[in-house]
């Protein structure tokens, strides 16, 4: 039956690439092979699991990082891409003080549950308010229909985001 | 002189749970982020067929690939025990002699990468002589169909899970299991009755999703075996390991981390055996991560097709219920036939059934296998069980919620013979879902508009078997040891806010450890929404334990009566003034800076949980359904649940559940279906396997908490967390047919589905638009009713 998480690639001379990139914040080098994923790069390679994978095909969101400030799934994006790029994981996003107010939120919300899913929405939380500080739901709804969740029904998660919006707003600013 | 009676202090407040800090910043450890020095990687080749005796497995190539250790088949398993099954121990390990349905294991790649192991795993073929194949139950029964299984397997070893025995018949039938319920006259009951209703459903196929999917770190060395895996019931898995390789259960440590989702799709044995003898062959560790699809074709959840007739006095009391439900459990048992026992016990709903006779049959068939789900037999059940009601009901020219409140069982009557009497106020439950869906309905112009609502009681609890080890430190603070997973429901939580309610000291100073085999108690199983109940009376036990000793030392210390200590509020009080500390309760006893007391507590089926079932979990939920007329569309305008759930020891999390679970039920309603078209599965994939999402968001949601303090948990609690999700199918295909006019009970109601009964209901005219939950559902009728 078909279903690889990797697809066979020949081995070849040009089968491995030296990359250059700033992983949250911290600048490293690294021989990958051209297939790896970012995911695979993140998690196997550097130790950093918080990025999860769960559909492998870019359609639920759990592995989802940023890149430039971009997100993408890391499941489906080359570590090759990587190169030159500055990636954030959940690993990057408490700040020496401790967990950061979208982090806050989501605890006291009970915006998870099992947890699987949580990097994944708190990246796409990340990425959509920087771009919109003060979104409706619907917005919210709108940005984050590529992250599934199977515990909480997601209404926890969108009161996190409001609730970090809010008091964004209410401390007069991001 | 009594020890203080400890009220609930921490308990019914919402906490934060223990678990989240690690969870939101990435450093909450799950199986897939574990590995091991020296750890290889497996992938599994598996079979292209459904049916099909095995001629050759040509390994050599493979083998020969870069990096890789090993090739397994069947025959390199000699000297173990090569199949598993808690039930009925019918589930190969790899495929021996045949396979049975398309995407059974048949070969496992070990490599040194998981790139090798992919890449040589491309490289084994396999001769196979097709056999004729049974793709659906009626393929499967029909007379002179080929067997899926020509030997039967005897016992799994624990039958404890069934009712009766494990009726497999593999020599002869397809029938994998058959259970019944009988009571009373049904044919004359029904010959009798005003009114009977038939009702046929077609439950879908489904596939759970917990997003971790399947896998397992397995390290077998010097004669014992260690592994980490996401497996629900650590303790059962272990029994099947055990059993494969020929070991004492001492030798088999089971680990659990935090479960990335389980939803029941978890139980059991799943992976385990594979990653075991990859190690066992290898000699050094072996991870095996399955994909989503590899996950699908693993474990699905037992479709079904439930007949209900019912015959009905003149003002809707039921006089008879008759039923057959007949499953889809595909190629292996798994639990499938207790799912079919629990869907037999929970299909006729909490009703009083003078005369009743449920019969259901549990199919083997070349498809992939079926197992536990949420709910467990409950929403097939009363999909079928419940739109019979709302269609007699219509046909009676009564209510929806009259219907069932002149039904319903009271508080403490009996629902099953023999069984534990109610543990819940039904009929006040409904009052609550019912005023809440008139209250919330907000029909928008151009939509059509229907609510839809169910109530479902499950013998929930499983066979009460639980132990916990609380340990109190010489600081005063407290170790619980508990094999209850953690997958998400927030038993780590809540099992230390018991025992901080119980001694008397933060949350803050317990720490729980969960499901190992070899460091924590022995928990039967995490499952039936059992953890606060039954585990948390072991822990509260336990508590009780450590209370209890803690008199006995400060008696010695304090030098009086062991009756005349008190502990309470985290100090222990002599009767001449005397207090310390608990910690100190402990070092003055041993003499030292050091020691510890360990108390333990026991759960089984004596005592308060003598009666069967430890609780009945409570499903009454409903739903309001927006429908484009146009377009077929379906938007959940609204969600109201009532979790019963005794008392509600974290309400946060409650909630949470109940949301959640109801969400389940809204995607299994309205999205979700695995397709089999011939032998494979066309949507194996989170693409084309529709989960709900974001958006889907209902417009109101009302969580309600009813709190009597009825059940036999601590407190008077009762489990949560299948209730929610068991009466949503039936609701949404009532709210359908109420605002479309037609019933459909073949789930998923897609967009296309709904609108062809908008289409039919314009054709011959039926009305449609009914909003109202209190009021006679005006035009649909069932689909097939006589009257008598």
């Amino acid at each position: 039956m078909a279903a690889g998480r990797e697809e066979p690639v020949p081995a070849g001379p040009a089968s491995s690439l030296r990359i250059t990139a700033a992983v949250n914040g911290t600048r490293l080098s690294r021989t990958v092979p051209v297939r790896m994923t970012l995911a695979q790069l993140l998690r196997d390679e550097l130790g950093l699991t918080g990025t999860k994978v769960s559909c492998d095909m870019e359609a639920c969101g759990a592995c989802s990082v940023l890149v430039d400030s971009e997100p993408v799934s890391s499941c489906t994006f080359l570590a090759a891409d990587a190169d030159g790029r500055e990636v954030l994981t959940v690993e990057g996003l408490a700040g020496t003080g401790g967990v950061s107010d979208l982090q806050e939120a989501f605890m006291q919300n009970y915006a998870l549950q099992c947890g699987f899913c949580t990097p994944g929405f708190l990246m796409m939380a990340t990425a959509l308010l920087r771009d919109n500080p003060y979104p409706s739901q619907e917005e919210i709804t709108e940005f984050l229909e590529g992250n599934i969740c199977r515990c909480t029904g997601y209404r926890p998660i969108v009161e996190a985001i409001e609730q970090v919006a809010r008091s964004r707003r209410s401390r007069g600013g991001d | 002189m009594a020890e203080t009676e400890p009220g609930p202090r921490l308990a019914g407040h919402s906490v934060r749970r223990t678990d989240f800090a690690e969870k939101v910043t990435g450093t909450a450890k799950y199986c897939v982020d574990l590995t091991a020095e020296g750890m290889l990687h497996a992938r599994v080749v598996r079979s292209e067929r459904p049916h099909a005796r095995i001629l050759a497995v040509h390994t050599e190539q493979a083998a020969a690939s870069p990096g890789v250790v090993a090739v397994l088949t069947s025959a390199d398993l000699e000297g173990l025990f090569p199949r598993f099954g808690h039930i009925i121990p019918d589930h190969c390990i790899l495929a021996i002699g045949k396979v049975r349905y398309y995407g059974e294991p048949v070969a496992l790649v070990v490599a040194e990468t998981l790139f090798q192991a992919a890449d040589a795993a491309e490289l084994v073929t396999v001769d196979y002589e097709d056999l004729p194949a049974v793709l659906t139950a009626e393929q499967a029964l029909r007379a002179g169909a080929p067997l899926v299984h020509e030997r039967s397997y005897g016992s799994g070893g624990d039958t404890s899970f069934l009712d009766g025995e494990a009726t497999g018949t593999g020599s002869r039938s397809n029938v994998a299991h058959e259970a019944s319920v009988e009571w009373g006259d049904v044919d004359a009951a029904l010959a009798d009755s005003a009114l009977v209703v038939q009702t046929e459903a077609l439950f879908p196929m489904l596939y759970a999703y917990a997003m971790e999917p399947y896998n397992a770190l397995a390290s077998y060395r010097d004669g014992s075996l260690l592994v980490h895996s996401t497996a629900q019931h650590p303790f059962m898995v272990r029994d099947d390991l055990a059993r494969i390789f020929g070991l004492p259960l001492s030798r088999i440590r089971v680990i659990a981390p935090y479960l990335g989702g389980g939803y029941g799709s978890k139980s059991y044995t799943k992976v385990e055996p594979m990653a075991a003898v990859a190690s066992w062959a290898t000699g050094r560790p072996v991870k095996l991560v399955l994909n989503v699809e590899e996950s699908i074709y693993t474990t699905r959840v037992d479709s079904a097709r439930v007949r209900m007739r019912s015959g009905f006095d003149a003002d809707g009391r039921l006089r008879a219920r008759d039923c057959d439900i007949e499953m889809d459990s595909g190629a292996y048992a798994d639990n499938s036939p207790l799912v079919l026992d629990k869907a037999v016990n929970r299909c006729f709903g909490p009703y009083r059934v003078p005369n009743l006779r449920i019969r259901g049959r549990s199919v083997y068939t070349n498809t992939s296998p079926a197992s536990s789900y949420r709910g467990f037999g409950a929403p097939q059940g009363a999909l079928a069980g419940e739109t019979n009601l709302d269609q007699a009901a219509g046909l009676l020219g009564i209510s929806p919620a009259d219907i069932r409140r002149r039904n319903l069982v009271g508080p403490k009557e009996e629902l099953l013979p023999g069984k534990r009497p109610m543990d819940a106020d039904l009929p006040a439950d409904l009052d609550l879902l019912v005023a809440s869906l008139q209250e919330g309905a907000r029909p928008r112009a151009g939509e059509l508009y229907g609510i839809g609502f169910a109530c479902t009681a499950s013998d929930a609890g499983a066979f009460p078997v639980s132990t916990a080890t609380v340990r109190l430190a010489t600081d005063g603070s407290v170790t619980v040891l508990s094999g209850s997973t953690e997958m998400g429901q927030g038993s780590k939580t809540v099992l230390g806010l018991i025992a901080a309610e119980e001694l008397g000291v933060d949350l803050a100073v317990v720490q729980v450890f969960q499901s190992d085999t070899s460091a924590t108690s022995y928990e039967r199983t995490t499952g039936a929404s059992r953890t606060t109940t039954l585990t948390g009376l072991a822990v509260q036990r336990a508590c009780a334990d450590v209370r209890a000793k803690l008199r006995e030392m400060a008696s010695e210390t304090f030098g009086c009566e062991a009756a005349e200590v008190t502990v309470g509020e985290g100090r222990v009080r002599g009767p001449d003034g005397q207090v310390v500390s608990l910690g100190t309760a402990v070092t003055s006893w041993f003499g030292s800076k050091s020691g510890e007391v360990t108390g333990v507590g026991i759960v089984r089926k004596s005592g308060e949980t003598a009666s069967m079932p430890p609780f009945w979990e409570i499903g009454m939920a409903g739903l309001a359904l927006a429908v484009d007329p146009e377009t077929g569309q379906v938007r959940v305008d609204q969600l109201v649940t009532v979790g019963d759930v005794g008392f509600a020891l974290n309400p946060q999390a409650v909630e949470g559940q109940d949301l959640g679970a109801a969400t389940q039920g809204i995607g299994m309603a309205l999205f979700e279906e695995l397709v089999y078209d011939g032998p494979q599965i066309v949507n194996p994939n989170i693409v084309e396997y529709r989960v709900p999402k974001s958006t889907d968001l209902p417009r109101r949601i009302d969580t309600m908490i009813v709190q009597r303090a009825d059940g036999v948990g601590p407190y008077g609690a009762k489990g949560s967390g299948e209730g929610a999700l068991n009466p949503m199918s039936a609701a949404a295909a009532t709210a359908i047919a109420r605002a479309t006019g037609r019933w459909s009970l073949r789930l998923p109601l897609t967009p296309e589905r709904v609108w062809r009964l908008i289409r039919e209901s314009a054709a011959d005219g039926t009305a449609a638009g009914v909003t109202d939950a209190e009021h006679t559902a005006a035009g649909p009728g069932a689909t097939d009713t006589e009257r008598g």
